[in-house]
């Protein structure tokens, strides 16, 4: 209990003081934004895989469709960066909540083929639509507008734009957070447990897989519209099946049982990204699928399953 | 009014006719007992009555209710709550985690996301209600997978009950028990039934276990009833003693 408190001090405290400490070991600001984005993603997408126990395949979907929503909301409707981020995670979500019902009774690899399908829909969609999303180029045109904060105008630059990716990171770290450790989340963990035994205790089991499909693509969602932000731009890519395989794969590296899990495989998957592809930039992948092979094989709990075993050890 | 009544029940899967016009009549409070040989019909019977999958022909009452087209889910809900013959348990959570996923159920306030103080308390308590009812308050905070079998099945009877069963199925609750394990789950049994007037129906393989406690035994051979009665008649019985425990005590 008191352990929890001191990790989650630690982790909070690094991420409040990123900029003071990431230059000094040849980071960047925009390098820490980036793996808060994903930490974020691989985090709601680890309340299906690990926490309900459902493989989805096709998360990036709900990421890529809260890109695409900030990015035509800022285009269109709005100079508000905040209202446009709010935009994307709805977008995200509605989708997710709305799919909700093609994928809650599917099972194991059926339930990672629907998800696949349906995230290949909406990369399909956003490529042919030339008109409206821009096509395989992507859509650009839209950046990211100072904070009007009342007292206040913040330009968004490298350093306020992580911190601006850090108070969502927060709300929705908070949100998983409290959901774990509430009946609702009790319920979620006892269908990755049991389905059968949690079915015979009276839980509708599907609509709890409902539940959890719709909160990860808000968090996606969530994560996306930052996503877009980050780059003043979203293309198809982000809609594609490799970006939901990346998901999975931080969620599975940095540890599935685990709630800092997929933050330790976003911050290794993305600074292997980074540091990588400047020496191999065609090949910079095949590091990921070595670790990734090494992970799934020596430590099927992810890097933090193996600290957990050493403290639990020691 | 009987708390349960099966009229003419069947159930085939392709060829093999499982069970063929079961009939069986349950009171409230009574402990009543299913045996019969291995492929006798008796887990049929058990999913039948939960809900794992329907019956073929038949009608299953239960409570007042006919409920053959109710949904496994809902039927926990109307107080019909079973065990597994096979151990169906939570396997990587802590015992106290296993049975606050039942009460939580039974609060009706799984959905919750963010529940209050006063709700958290009551759920916790309850749950240690539970425990201490089944001798389980010691191994709380323990993993489930990692407790002995015979705790394991303790386990799943403390879920079943965390939803407040009008009629509690056990599905062979000693199976693979050794015999300490076994007299725990026996005396648990009877605890329920006359301390908490707890209506039971259980399978049981155990000849001397089940003629020990039940009020009432249905002997089930080649998915037909073969008889039913108090222990004492389906002892005496010429064609239970011939088809069941004449092969028992060879």
């Amino acid at each position: 209990m008191s352990r929890r408190i001191y990790v989650n001090g630690a982790v909070w405290l690094l991420l409040l003081t990123a900029a003071l400490w990431l230059p000094l070991i040849g980071g960047y600001m925009a390098l820490a934004s980036r793996v808060l984005v994903y930490a974020l993603a691989a985090m709601g997408l680890n309340l299906l895989l690990g926490f309900t126990g459902c493989m989805s395949f096709g998360e990036a979907a709900y990421f890529g469709l809260g890109g695409y929503g900030t990015g035509l909301f800022l285009t269109h409707l709005t100079h508000s960066t905040v209202l446009a981020v709010i935009a994307g995670t709805i977008v995200g979500g509605l989708a997710a909540f709305l799919f909700g019902p093609l994928v809650m009774r599917r099972r194991g690899i059926y339930f990672a083929m629907i998800t696949v399908a349906i995230g290949q829909i909406f990369y399909f969609i956003a490529e042919r639509w030339n008109s409206f999303t821009g096509g395989e180029d992507g859509l650009a045109g839209f950046s990211r507008q100072p904070l009007h904060l009342g007292f206040a105008i913040v330009p968004l630059d490298a350093v306020a734009f992580y911190y601006f990716v850090l108070f969502f990171f927060a709300i929705g770290a908070g949100v998983i957070a409290l959901l774990l450790h509430s009946p609702l989340g009790h319920t979620f963990i006892a269908i990755r447990e049991n389905r059968r035994r949690a079915q015979f205790l009276g839980i509708h089991v599907e609509r709890y897989v409902w539940a959890s499909f719709a909160i990860a693509g808000v968090i996606a969602g969530l994560a996306g519209a930052l996503n877009a932000l980050q780059n003043n731009f979203i293309s198809p890519i982000n809609l594609y099946w490799v970006e939901s395989g990346n998901l999975v794969i931080m969620a599975v590296l940095g540890g599935m049982r685990s709630f800092w899990g997929p933050l330790v495989g976003a911050i290794i998957f993305v600074g292997i990204q980074d540091y990588v592809s400047s020496y191999f930039p065609n090949n910079w992948e095949t590091f990921i699928g070595g670790l990734f092979i090494v992970a799934v094989i020596f430590f099927p709990n992810g890097i933090l399953g193996i600290v957990r075993r050493r403290m639990k050890a020691a | 009014m009987s708390l349960l009544r099966l009229t003419n029940i069947s159930r085939v899967f392709g060829k093999l006719v499982a069970l063929q016009n079961v009939e069986l009549e349950m009171e409230e409070g009574r402990l009543y007992a299913v045996i019969g040989p291995n492929g006798a019909g008796k887990t049929t019977l058990f999913n039948l009555i939960s809900g794992f999958f329907p019956a073929t022909s038949g009608e299953i009452w239960f409570d007042g209710r006919q409920i053959n087209r109710v949904p496994a889910a809902n039927r926990v809900a109307l107080g019909l709550v079973r065990t597994f013959q096979i151990t169906e348990v939570f396997p990587e959570l802590s015992v106290f985690e296993n049975v606050r996923i039942g009460v939580e159920a039974e609060a009706r306030c799984s959905t919750r996301p963010w529940p209050g103080r006063a709700l958290i308390r009551q759920i916790n308590q309850r749950v240690e209600e539970l425990l201490e009812t089944t001798g389980l308050s010691a191994q709380a905070g323990r993993i489930v997978s990692e407790l002995a079998h015979g705790d394991q099945r303790v386990v799943e009877v403390t879920m079943a009950l965390s939803r407040r069963p009008k009629l509690l199925l056990l599905d062979e609750p000693t199976a693979g028990m050794g015999q300490e394990e076994t007299a725990h789950m026996v005396r648990l049994i009877r605890d329920l039934h006359v301390r908490q007037q707890q209506s039971i129906l259980f399978i049981e393989h155990d000849m001397d276990l089940v003629f020990g406690i039940a009020d009432r035994i249905t002997v089930l051979n080649y998915g037909k009833v073969l008889a039913t009665g108090t222990p004492r008649d389906v002892a005496a019985d010429p064609l239970v003693q011939a088809a069941y425990l004449g092969e028992a005590s060879a």
